[in-house]
């Protein structure tokens, strides 16, 4: 399969990646290539074999449910762009 | 031709863990902004998520609760959407194998029974919250509820209107709460429901177009809400018009949804496996272990206390009012004789619920323990303190850390007297005081004999027994 100019408007604008008119075309045959690499991966016959989550055969260890960390809020607030009031600031966002 | 109305309800219920889904921070509401955001719930760099087990336990706990399939193994995905109340770009989830599939739910209603499916349960964590007071025109992010281990609870289309709807939510309620795995505190959100509402012509086999209304946080929301929901859609319809498939809110002082200002593709969450996340196994022995550990249903317990505990519906009621209230008061019952049991119960429901309400605790946090109680009673039911004294002085004594019975019992003296004789002497001055009673008693009134226990009593400071000093006046009275 081959993407579409819309196509990959779409994906880019879902993945928020600022893909320009001029890139577009390599982005695209780049992930036509990708793309090409699935579909021989998807012409593997694996009736019978049972589909792996993860690429480790492993399982998921927990945690046990105590509280470990501490606040640490000024120590992380001092890398953020904006603050006030305890609270992160971002552009707003209304929904 | 008539309408009937179909509704599925799905419910983020916030588990009862300490720490979060996937970081050692603290889940406890009401903390400053940010104070319990960690640098994975922050989403910083290089850091990894770790499931926490009471979370995967708790889960486990539901699905056996409502007979559904626990997956032996079951996947983290993640759901992309790019919103900062969640700064990873994604929230971790589960999509293709979650973690409970099936099971039922049995309702209540005027006409019956009624057995809703469950679709599935699975793991999530919750978002975080945004501010959109004015911070010179930008927006206010906290963390703290980012990563509280949430599990979603999936219904079928199973329901007939918003009745059977809020009737489905209030048992959920019941349940989550009853297994000990929610706080049920809905105006905290830690039960939040979304109502999959759609229409259809009596007879009709096929489902109408669904709208799904998001966080009803009370349940005279959620009937008012799919009410009006339901409304719009017939008014829609019988209009010729069609029903879009759409996100809406509900406006509880307008009393009316709205459709929630949506990007096209925001539904597009392109969920693969979390590749930072292993599948999530859970064994057989864990899954019995837990299941040892499901308490009675709240009406079998009910019906035990009642039938064999020989409690009133009454105090039934009271004591199956929680799985904290229940559990105090099966210990507390536990190697007492039967005939303690009515009272224990009547001193759990009575005084020391009374206390708990004005002290604002819960029982689980109750000054007086099971065991103390068990002293308690065992001196009232030898006769060394009288009821009244327990629970008046005792009981109140006991709470504001004066020691146990034994000791409160010597230091206040508060032992019934045993004295005949002195007991007696009192009545005998009691009778001398009161001409007035002891003639009008002889004339007939009841009151008036009364009047003369409770003086005796008085002298005594209610270390008398009521039923030695009605003798003892009795005799002493001619009647």
């Amino acid at each position: 399969m081959s993407l579409s100019p819309d196509q990959l408007r779409r994906l880019t604008r879902l993945a928020r990646i600022a893909v320009s008119e001029d890139e577009s075309g390599t982005v695209a045959e780049r992930l036509n290539r990708v793309l090409g690499l699935i579909d021989q991966l998807q012409a593997v016959d694996t009736g019978g074999i049972e589909p792996m989550s993860h690429a480790l055969d492993v399982v998921q260890p927990l945690r046990a449910d105590t509280v470990t960390e501490n606040d640490q809020r000024s120590l992380f607030q001092a890398v953020a762009p904006a603050v006030a009031d305890g609270l992160y600031l971002v552009p707003r966002v209304i929904e | 031709m008539a309408w009937e109305i179909v509704v599925g309800i799905e419910t983020h219920t916030q588990l009862r863990t300490r720490s979060k889904m996937f970081s050692g921070a603290a889940t406890a509401f009401g903390a400053p902004p940010n104070a319990q955001a960690s640098a994975v719930d922050i989403a910083l760099p290089g850091v990894l998520p770790v499931a926490n087990a009471a979370a995967v336990e708790m889960a486990v706990k539901f699905g056996l609760a409502v007979g559904g399939v626990i997956n032996r193994r079951s996947v983290f995905a993640r759901k992309n959407y790019f919103y900062p109340d969640l700064p990873k770009g994604y929230q971790i989830s589960q999509y293709e194998i979650p973690i409970v599939a099936g099971g039922v739910l049995k309702i209540a209603l005027a006409a019956g029974e009624k057995t809703v499916r469950l679709t599935r349960a699975h793991l999530e964590e919750d978002a975080g919250k945004s501010l959109h007071e004015d911070y010179h025109g930008m927006t206010g992010i906290d963390l703290n509820r980012a990563g509280t281990p949430l599990l979603e609870i999936v219904s079928e289309p199973d329901l007939r209107g918003a009745k059977e709807a809020v009737a489905y939510a209030r048992t959920l309620h019941d349940l989550v709460t009853w297994i000990h795995i929610c706080d049920g505190n809905m105006e905290e959100g830690s039960f939040r429901c979304d109502a999959n509402v759609s229409v259809r012509r009596v007879g009709d086999k096929n489902l109408g177009t669904r709208s799904e209304t998001k966080n009803l946080n009370s349940f005279v929301f959620m009937e008012q809400a799919i009410e009006f929901e339901a409304r719009r859609q017939i008014e829609l319809l019988e209009n010729g018009g069609m029903v879009v498939q759409e996100t809406r809110l509900y406006d509880p002082e307008k009393g009316e949804t709205r459709p929630m200002r949506t990007k096209e593709d925001a539904h597009d969450y392109r969920y693969f496996p979390d590749p930072d996340l292993l599948p999530l196994v859970v064994s057989d022995s864990m899954i019995e272990k837990i299941r040892a550990s499901l308490p009675k249903s709240r009406g079998d317990l009910r019906k035990e206390l009642i039938e064999s505990y020989g409690l009133t519906p009454a105090q039934a009621q009271v004591l199956t009012s929680n799985i904290e209230t229940s559990t105090f008061a099966l210990s507390t019952f536990a190697g007492q004789p039967k005939e303690a049991w009515p009272n224990l119960a009547n001193w759990i429901a009575g005084p020391l619920a009374a206390r708990l309400n004005r002290e604002n605790k819960a029982i689980s946090d109750s000054n007086v323990t099971p065991e103390q109680l068990k002293e308690l009673y065992g001196f009232v039911a030898s006769g060394v303190i009288s009821s009244s004294a327990a629970t008046g002085v005792v009981l109140p004594a006991m709470w504001d850390g004066e020691g146990g019975a034994a000791r409160i019992i010597a230091q206040r003296d508060l032992k019934q007297m045993s004295d005949t004789g002195a007991l007696e002497k009192i009545v005998d001055e009691v009778l001398a005081k009161n001409a007035k009673q002891v003639e009008d008693y002889r004339a007939g009134r009841q009151k008036a004999f009364n009047s003369l226990v409770g003086q005796v009593m008085k002298a005594t400071q209610g270390k008398a027994n009521p039923g030695q000093v009605n003798q003892i006046l009795k005799a002493k009275l001619g009647r």
